[in-house]
């Protein structure tokens, strides 16, 4: 690497950049605020020992969530990742709301107008939408626990 | 709040090996009785570093930042490679699916609606409400496309992150 220049960690630090740079295959000196970004939030040191832990054929996934988690904690330096995870938790929640109220509407229409039922879909057992219902509970408890006790 | 009552370091100050002064930064987010929690984000983010962030922070903040940051170091030490991010992956996934529920729910609704508004012209609105069923089932599955095109493009470049998150 060093010979056709820094990469963005070495060229941010001002030093040499080794041909065995750890840092160079997932830092390019094209993207140089990817690197300032991980350099302010977790420090080169940290990221190097990150990196340094993971097999290689892993690293640039995980220098690409390292710098993800990077730039969403400098645009939102309260909550970083942690604030997409609450918005997706409650997208999560409002979809499930809307489903339980479509199904609702279903099962009520299904028991005000029985005689409408002109596809085997719609013949099902009104309990089929319950046992849905439990699986999407299911889920839904598993995303929460999966979320951390944040 | 201030530093420490004089008769114990924080947490951090214990690891750190250093006086708590009574105006220690981290003093009030990290207690002697819980080390666990300093030792883990110090060790993923880095002393130096979370008191910079703190320092940028009005006192009123501070408090959900650690927690957030406490959360995002815990998910990282459990997974090196995705930490947090594993997480939002899994509920992207979550959401899409949720999504095609709630499209297809409404799909039938819709035309068990037209059935019933019309049920001498059923072979005629069922297509059509097949139709329009097909329709909003295109348009959510669109939504799900580009959805699913944004956050994949906002793994693969983070800095995409800004119009994901809004």
């Amino acid at each position: 690497m060093s010979s056709f220049g820094r990469c963005a960690a070495c060229k941010y630090l001002r030093r040499k950049c080794p041909q065995d740079c750890i840092l160079a295959p997932y830092f390019p000196s094209s993207n140089p605020q990817r690197f300032a970004c991980v350099h302010k939030i977790f420090g080169a040191s940290n990221v190097t020992k990150m990196l340094q832990q993971v097999p290689e054929h892993l690293r640039a996934e995980a220098a690409e969530c390292i710098s993800y988690e990077a730039i969403a904690r400098v645009q939102d330096p309260v909550y970083g990742c942690v604030g997409i995870i609450t918005q997706l938790q409650q997208q999560i929640v409002q979809i499930h709301s809307e489903i339980m109220k479509t199904k609702g509407e279903m099962v009520a229409h299904h028991s005000a107008h029985p005689q409408h039922h002109t596809s085997p879909q719609q013949q099902g057992d009104p309990s089929q939408f319950i046992s849905i219902h439990q699986q999407e509970q299911n889920n839904f408890q598993s995303d929460k626990h999966l979320s951390g006790n944040f | 709040m201030g530093g420490s009552s004089g008769s114990s370091p924080c947490a951090s100050c214990k690891l750190l090996r250093r006086r708590c002064s009574k105006d220690c930064i981290f003093a009030p987010y990290f207690p002697p009785n819980d080390p666990h929690k300093f030792a883990i984000v110090h060790k993923v983010f880095g002393a130096s570093n979370l008191s910079k962030m703190l320092q940028e922070l009005p006192v009123n903040q501070r408090g959900d930042a650690v927690s957030s940051l406490v959360y995002e170091a815990n998910a990282r030490v459990r997974d090196p490679v995705y930490g947090c991010v594993g997480t939002i992956s899994y509920l992207q996934n979550q959401v899409s699916e949720l999504q095609l529920q709630l499209a297809a729910a409404q799909a039938e609704v819709l035309s068990m609606q037209m059935r019933q508004q019309k049920p001498h012209l059923v072979e005629q609105d069922m297509e059509t409400s097949f139709h329009m069923a097909g329709d909003n089932f295109n348009s959510i599955s669109h939504y799900i496309a580009v959805a699913s095109n944004l956050s994949a493009s906002v793994i693969q470049d983070p800095l995409k992150i800004e119009s994901f998150s809004t």
